[in-house]
């Protein structure tokens, strides 16, 4: 039986765009929510005090099984229900959570799993990192046939350690310059982020409260490598739409017409986020958290087409409650997509190559390049080389 | 063919001289909420540089046109730097005007000039004539040489200056030498050994004394209070209560109107709330006096106040658009027939106002057109957002479909410069942008709006320059007149004066 809340497309149902904000190269473009009902709420948890985390994954912090290993600034408290409104002075609001361990002259910070639960109306994420962490976790079984050009190590372990580099949000002085002029509307619960005018991220929470708090958060959270890119492009060109005076001939008419540019401008924006929206994906149930539902999803990983992974919660009638997502450099893209593809032909090198119209020592090849050379045998690498030389 | 070179020549230099008369009203080369502080100062320095070279007389002028002090100190500096004209008419003026100036500056600023001769490296006669006029005519020469000691010095080294009595020594053979006669000298001397001469002393030299007494900050701030100028009261409000010490009394009826805004600005929202009917009252006296300094009577005003996100200014200009908005908002309600506020984020009560949400000039305005007002003034930072360009698009359908005999004025005051642009931002062409740094100078600039707007000529412009020229002119000398009359041989030890930014 499937959950009609596990979302097929994203649907901003309920959610307004806003005219875009340009800072240099960044544009940002607000979600204005009309309707809050606040009952899903989101905090902010400081982790910056650790250069480096571990998430256990499975069995406890300390016990052996698969970790989750990142820098991760800050986690994120969801809660949901009938809020505890007042505390007894002297309480601490901000309890310290998980271990920290020195290691040398580093402190590591062990956290139990990407979802916590923390009380019956409350959960701790990881945001982003829990859409992160499912995308690795994609085939990350490795070959469920022992075909024989598979080392040991892919066939015991499958593809652990499984690696992907991303850019964190202060690498880029225009994001750090952007998001301080920004200037939050009141109703805006969320932002889409363009650098260059390619849609990196979106970010959506369910109350503006939350919003406002959280804004300066999203120069910590981490992006793909397009937020570098094009960092030549000194500045987002201005789209200036104008005002037909031909149209004008009262005072109504011209407030009219100032509606009528609101809303191109956005249509204009909900056009240029078409990668996200309204585009097919596939998602999984993390956590069910009362009415809500924890979900990461991820689009087609076609490498030709704009791709994104993120984390969404939706509410009972099917809105849009809270959404982070990522968008995947073309590298990360050919990487899942290769495994999608591998998977899909149960791992047989011949069948996936004929699947993608080329030969099984190009595949190598290309698994090698994409750096999956670790789950082959060397000397099927080596073969796979040494033909290619000879086809030159 | 000759012709229209002309009239493109009027035309670009009519243009150079707004743009350079609105930058000087609202530049100070500090960090602004969108520009750094780097690309404020290289920018404006190109625009003197560019306009003291092709139109000097005009540049020297606009010393009289009401612009800020920054601009003031930027012009006489650079005036000096280059040396005196050769005309004799055109050098008594330009030696008037800057005389003029420096006299009339904040005594630090006008010591800072002085200060900048020597780390510039000018050093001509006109120069030093100007350094020794001025503080010949300072009126109380030992409080500056306690008060304003290092830039006093390096006048007088740098111009070779001769100064009287126990000053020379004071100065330049090391205060510790001798007991001096002059009474806040010898001040100077005992508190450098004794707590108690501290309090005589004005509060900006006795603060590093009272360290190295050790004396207790809040001690010290409840006994040093009678010392305290009327811009150093309002600054010390809130470190003062941060020390735990008694908040100096300030008299609010004497603080400028800029000034009073930003300080109720700085205030929480309870307090002003608790002290609602004081700040108001205040306010609206502050507005009253400046409108009795210049007056001015308008018609049905509407005023567009942008009290966004970016009104909070930046570090170094803490809420200045803001301040500059609401006091505004003071200035228009006294001086208008009738009056309406528009503010981008609605308020109740103006004097709650903070600067939040985005910049959506487009409705108020749409408000402000619909009231029916014969003269609309837009506050703003130029940056509107919600949408982007819908002032500069609704104004000029505004004015080509609805009001083309130009009925309703339309003026937009910026109190920020764009360093990219050498000028306020503005909003297109159908709206004639003015920059202020007080809104104090708010009379002055909707006077010089219409050039802004492109309607009036270069002639014009110059005898608009010309007559307030010779008006500021005859103003200093009827102050400097009265002002020497006024120093008899009995002069009170300790000069008071009054700080202004």
């Amino acid at each position: 039986m499937t959950d009609t809340r596990l979302i097929q497309r994203l649907d901003p149902k309920g959610l307004r765009l806003a005219p875009s904000q340009v800072f240099g190269r960044i544009r940002l473009v607000p979600v204005l929510r009309d309707e809050v009902k606040g009952d899903l709420r989101f905090a902010r948890r400081d982790y910056s005090d650790a250069p480096l985390s571990v998430v256990a994954l499975e069995g406890a912090p300390t016990s052996r099984g698969l970790k989750y290993v990142s820098y991760i600034p800050h986690g994120m408290v969801v809660s949901w229900g009938n809020r505890q409104a007042e505390a007894v002075y002297g309480t601490r609001l901000q309890a310290p959570e998980g271990k920290k361990v020195k290691v040398g002259p580093f402190s590591v910070r062990l956290l139990h799993r990407m979802v916590h639960r923390e009380d019956r109306n409350q959960l701790r994420m990881l945001p982003l990192h829990l859409a992160m962490e499912g995308f690795l976790a994609l085939h990350f079984g490795g070959p469920d046939i022992a075909w024989a050009e598979y080392s040991r190590e892919a066939l015991s372990h499958g593809l652990s350690p499984r690696v992907e580099g991303v850019v964190p949000g202060w690498a880029s002085s225009a994001l750090d310059g952007a998001l301080r002029t920004f200037e939050v509307h009141e109703q805006q619960v969320g932002l889409l982020l363009f650098n260059a005018d390619e849609l990196l991220s979106a970010f959506i929470v369910a109350h503006p409260d939350d919003y406002r708090l959280l804004h300066r958060t999203l120069l910590e959270d981490f992006y793909g490598d397009l937020l570098l890119q094009y960092g030549y492009l000194l500045e987002a060109p201005e789209l200036g739409l104008s005002l037909d005076a031909k149209r004008v001939s009262s005072m109504e008419d011209l407030r009219t017409e100032v509606a009528r540019m609101r809303a191109d401008w956005a249509a204009f924006h909900g056009f240029m986020a078409g990668g996200l929206f309204g585009v097919e994906v596939t998602s999984r149930k993390v956590y069910e958290a009362g009415p809500f539902l924890l979900q990461h999803f991820h689009t087609s990983l076609v490498p030709s087409e704009e791709n994104h992974l993120g984390e969404a919660i939706i509410g009972p009638d099917g809105t849009l409650e809270y959404l982070k997502t990522y968008r995947l450099s073309s590298a990360q893209t050919r990487r899942a997509y290769l495994l999608q593809q591998l998977a899909a032909s149960s791992w047989n090198l011949e069948d996936t190559a004929e699947e993608l119209g080329s030969t099984k020592q190009e595949l190598l090849l290309r698994l090698h390049n994409a750096g999956f050379g670790y789950l082959l045998k060397d000397h099927v690498l080596e073969e796979a080389r040494r033909s290619k030389a000879r086809g030159s | 063919m000759a012709v229209a070179a002309e009239v493109r020549i009027e035309q670009v230099a009519r243009e150079d001289l707004v743009m350079f008369v609105n930058a000087c009203f609202s530049c100070t080369g500090q960090r602004e909420f969108y520009g750094d502080a780097r690309g404020q100062s290289v920018s404006i320095e190109f625009l003197h540089q560019y306009i003291l070279g092709n139109y000097r007389r005009l540049y020297r002028r606009t010393l009289a046109a009401g612009i800020n002090h920054f601009n003031q100190a930027q012009i006489i500096l650079n005036l000096l730097a280059v040396g005196s004209p050769a005309d004799p008419v055109e050098r008594q003026e330009e030696g008037a005007l800057i005389a003029a100036a420096l006299r009339g500056l904040p005594t630090q600023r006008a010591f800072r000039v002085l200060e900048s001769l020597r780390s510039r490296h000018i050093n001509n006669r006109r120069a030093r004539a100007i350094a020794r006029e001025y503080l010949a005519g300072r009126s109380n020469l030992p409080f500056d040489a306690v008060k304003y000691r290092a830039k006093l010095r390096a006048a007088v080294v740098h111009g070779h200056l001769k100064l009287d009595g126990e000053l020379g020594p004071f100065l330049f053979r090391g205060w510790k030498k001798r007991v001096y006669t002059q009474p806040l000298l010898e001040t100077f001397r005992k508190a450098h050994f004794a707590q108690e001469a501290l309090y005589e002393l004005p509060y900006t030299v006795a603060e590093g004394l009272a360290q190295k007494h050790g004396v207790p900050r809040d001690v010290f701030l409840q006994r040093i209070e009678p010392r305290l100028t009327q811009a150093e009261r309002l600054r010390l409000q809130e470190s003062a209560a941060r020390e735990g010490a008694v908040e100096p009394q300030v008299d609010l009826s004497r603080a400028p109107l800029t000034k009073l805004a930003l300080y109720v600005l700085s205030m929480k929202e309870e307090v002003r709330k608790a002290r609602r009917d004081e700040l108001h009252t205040a306010l609206e006296r502050a507005s009253a006096r400046v409108l009795a300094r210049a007056p001015a009577t308008l018609g049905r005003v509407a005023a567009v106040l942008d009290n966004s996100y970016s009104s909070s200014g930046s570090l170094q200009k803490r809420r200045r658009p803001l301040g500059v908005a609401l006091a505004s908002h003071y200035l228009l309600s006294a001086s208008a027939r009738e009056y309406r506020a528009f503010w981008t984020c609605p308020v109740e009560e103006p004097l709650l106002v903070t600067a939040r949400g985005q910049t959506d000039l487009a409705t108020p305005l749409l408000d402000a057109l619909a009231w029916g007002a014969e003269l609309v003034v837009i506050v703003s930072d130029g940056y509107d957002n919600d949408p982007p360009k819908a002032v500069a698009e609704l104004t000029r359908v505004f004015r080509e479909r609805l009001d083309p005999g130009r009925r309703t004025a339309l003026v937009h005051v910026n109190p920020v410069f764009d360093a990219e642009e050498y000028s306020p931002r503005s909003f297109g062409g159908a709206v004639a942008t003015v920059g202020v740094r007080d809104a104090e100078d708010v009379p002055t600039v909707l006077g010089f709006a219409r050039f802004a707007e492109g309607t009036a000529s270069l002639a014009e412009l110059e005898r608009y320059l010309s007559a307030r020229v010779a008006s500021w002119l005859e103003r200093d000398a009827r102050r400097n007149a009265s002002a020497e009359a006024s120093v008899a041989p009995g002069v009170p030890v300790v000069g008071v004066e009054e700080g202004e930014a």
